[in-house]
């Protein structure tokens, strides 16, 4: 077969996210996910880093199966920026040709990633839940793609869930939500091919535009996807204050608080506590919702918990049809009560 | 003082945050028809920015920029009612199908044809697609830098602008050259009420397509009053390519659409009774659900 130098083969591409200097977790399940998916499409798996002072960072993405990791080091990248990080992706995406283009749906890869495809023309699927390698018919045009990335979101609120593919268009591109794919390093890793982008030749001075003043970062104290219990609270709740009841709840047996996306809309609770579909995602051994009427977004975030107990007053809540126990009442009443008889039965 | 030119983009969506029972059918799919359209709710934390750098500003402008059917007009005079001085409807059949690509270049298109300007400000994402795509994708087309995830407008200097971003895990203050794209999030503050001066003004405004069914005696406002007049663009207006709009300039194809549906589990019905909670504590300490 011949083969020329110009020709790409066209590999699976993450673009990683450093978290103080650390590739971010999100990033490491990204990887786990890219590597069963390039192994599927019989390509390479290349992970793109950028920042500066990079510690090494190339040795964790080898551990999570990167075959080749591409490194733009530069004191003005230390911290994300739109433009300069946009360029760099799209380069090298350029150069390279890569089939497949990974980031996180966090506020870096929703701000880089449609950037990047709005560059390059290329389809972006935003918040995937699942990807998965397929093919499709095209029926009008009486054409079979192989090897598709088949994108697989909700949709409209979390009501649907819809496939999404781009079959004329490389990279495709997708965006994945945080904490659905599993982290998990590869048995026996290798040190892959470290190559070092010339930072220079890609970026241009008026791409540094953008600068940061100030940032407060504070790693959350909330951990919903380590939780083996959580007690979590939606609208019916009725305020910030009747969410102190779950806490206490919360307090005595160990577990976590979460939150509905209307709780969180309406101010009851903080952000990082969210669960569903525009939340976290989370499996815990027993999950209390606590005047959640269960809308399908908030459902598709916590079914896999092993034990589901609903706390509402309305016996028909959509909610109850997905849980274990079913307590009709009013939290006030309910959790108190809760409290009370914990204390009593656990030594 | 400096004025500035500010152009707000606004979406008309269904209202997907209570899908109630009413709005899903016998099969478990919903009925899109039942859900109210609303003014995308980013977009009203949007237009609240701009009216607030009009507040500090006088004599800026705010401009309402939406795509979609010809209904989508009522978000305009939604905007109107709160303070914005006018408001383009982009609607063409041509746009049907267009994704999130296809419509940032539609959006870029249309404010080119709008003019200059120093600020364009959109809500974060969209609760029917929650993307967040649109708005940076505009911003690369338009080649401007773009500041996501702002909740607040903190100073404007000579040209520069200083934006507290609110990340996952913090907030970021950075500072822009403009003109600059803005994406505005849920925190910021919340979209001041109508104004009932406002809406005497212009409850009679209408795009052209609305119009055509009003009586003759009618139409002579708009000759002596113009800014009752929504401007309404095609494809042909914001001089598009046609094959990079609607389906044939979208990448990304929709494969297949599943609704919804789980596993329904038998649950054990309890009362709020003393003696329920009492079993069921006992059972989870039991079953070691609970240490």
């Amino acid at each position: 077969m011949k083969t020329s130098k110009s020709e790409k083969v066209n590999n699976l591409f993450v673009i990683c996210e450093l978290e103080n200097g650390k590739v971010a977790e999100i990033s490491q399940e990204l990887l786990t996910k890219g590597r069963k998916l390039a192994d599927q499409l019989g390509c390479s798996m290349e992970a793109l880093i950028i920042g500066h002072d990079l510690q090494e960072p190339e040795k964790e993405a080898f551990e999570y199966g990167a075959d080749v990791v591409w490194l733009a080091d530069d004191p003005r990248l230390e911290h994300y920026t739109t433009l300069p990080y946009t360029r760099i992706a799209v380069e090298l995406f350029k150069q390279e040709k890569p089939q497949v283009a990974l980031l996180g749906a966090t506020s870096f890869g929703r701000d880089l990633g449609p950037r990047v495809s709005s560059a390059l023309g290329s389809g972006l699927t935003a918040d995937c839940t699942a990807l998965e390698i397929g093919e499709h018919t095209d029926k009008k045009a009486g054409k079979t793609y192989k090897n598709l990335l088949l994108q697989i979101r909700p949709a409209f609120g979390g009501n649907i869930i819809a496939t999404i593919i781009n079959p004329g268009h490389k990279p495709q591109m997708a965006t994945v939500r945080e904490g659905v794919m599993k982290k998990e390093k590869i048995r026996k890793p290798k040190d892959g091919e470290v190559k070092f982008i010339d930072v220079e030749r890609f970026v241009r001075a008026e791409d540094f535009v953008v600068h940061i003043i100030e940032r407060h970062m504070e790693e959350s104290g909330v951990n919903l996807k380590g939780a083996p219990v959580i007690v979590s609270g939606g609208y019916g709740v009725g305020s910030k204050e009747n969410f102190e009841i779950l806490f206490r709840l919360a307090g005595l047996i160990g577990a976590e608080v979460g939150a509905s996306r209307a709780a969180v809309d309406a101010g009851f609770a903080d952000h990082d506590r969210q669960i569903g579909q525009t939340g976290v995602t989370v499996r815990p051994k027993l999950y209390i919702a606590c005047g959640i009427s269960g809308q399908v977004q908030h459902i598709a975030g916590m079914q896999e918990s092993a034990m589901v107990i609903s706390i509402n007053n309305d016996p028909e809540a959509p909610i109850n049809k997905i849980a274990d126990y079913a307590i009709v009442g009013n939290l006030e009443d309910v959790i108190p009560k809760m409290i009370k008889y914990y204390k009593q039965n656990s030594k | 003082m400096k004025k500035f030119k500010i152009i707000v983009l606004a979406k008309q969506v269904p209202d997907t945050r209570n899908v109630g029972k009413d709005a899903m059918k016998e099969d478990g799919t919903v009925n899109r028809a039942a859900l109210p359209a609303i003014f995308n709710p980013e977009d009203l934390n949007a237009l609240e920015l701009a009216l607030r750098l009009k507040d500090r500003y006088p004599g800026s402008t705010v401009s309402l920029l939406t795509m979609g059917p010809p209904r989508a007009a009522e978000i305009i005079r939604e905007g109107l009612y709160r303070g914005a001085d006018t408001g383009y409807l982009l609607t063409d059949r041509a746009f049907a199908g267009s994704d999130t690509l296809a419509t940032s270049y539609a959006l870029s298109r249309a404010i080119l044809k709008m003019g200059d300007f120093d600020f364009i400000l959109a809500g974060r994402q969209a609760i029917d697609g929650d993307t967040a795509q649109v708005g940076p994708q505009v911003a690369e087309k338009l080649g401007i830098p773009q500041v996501t995830y702002a909740e607040e407008i903190l100073e404007i200097k000579k040209n520069t602008v200083t934006v507290k971003r609110r990340l996952e895990k913090g907030v970021e203050v950075v500072e822009s050259v403009f003109p600059v794209l803005i994406t505005v999030t849920g925190t910021a503050p919340a979209c001041r009420p109508r104004n009932a001066k406002l809406i005497m003004k212009y409850k009679r405004s209408t795009t052209i397509s609305e119009r055509q069914n009003i009586s003759e005696d009618y139409i002579s406002i708009y000759d002596d009053r113009p800014f009752l007049n929504i401007p309404e663009w095609n494809v042909g207006d914001i001089d598009a390519e046609p094959e990079r709009l609607g389906l044939s300039g979208s990448p990304t194809k929709v494969k297949k659409i599943e609704n919804v549906v789980f596993q329904a589990k038998e649950a054990k019905v309890l009362q709020d009774d003393d003696k329920s909670i009492d079993w069921l504590m006992k059972e989870l300490i039991r079953n070691h659900t609970l240490g």
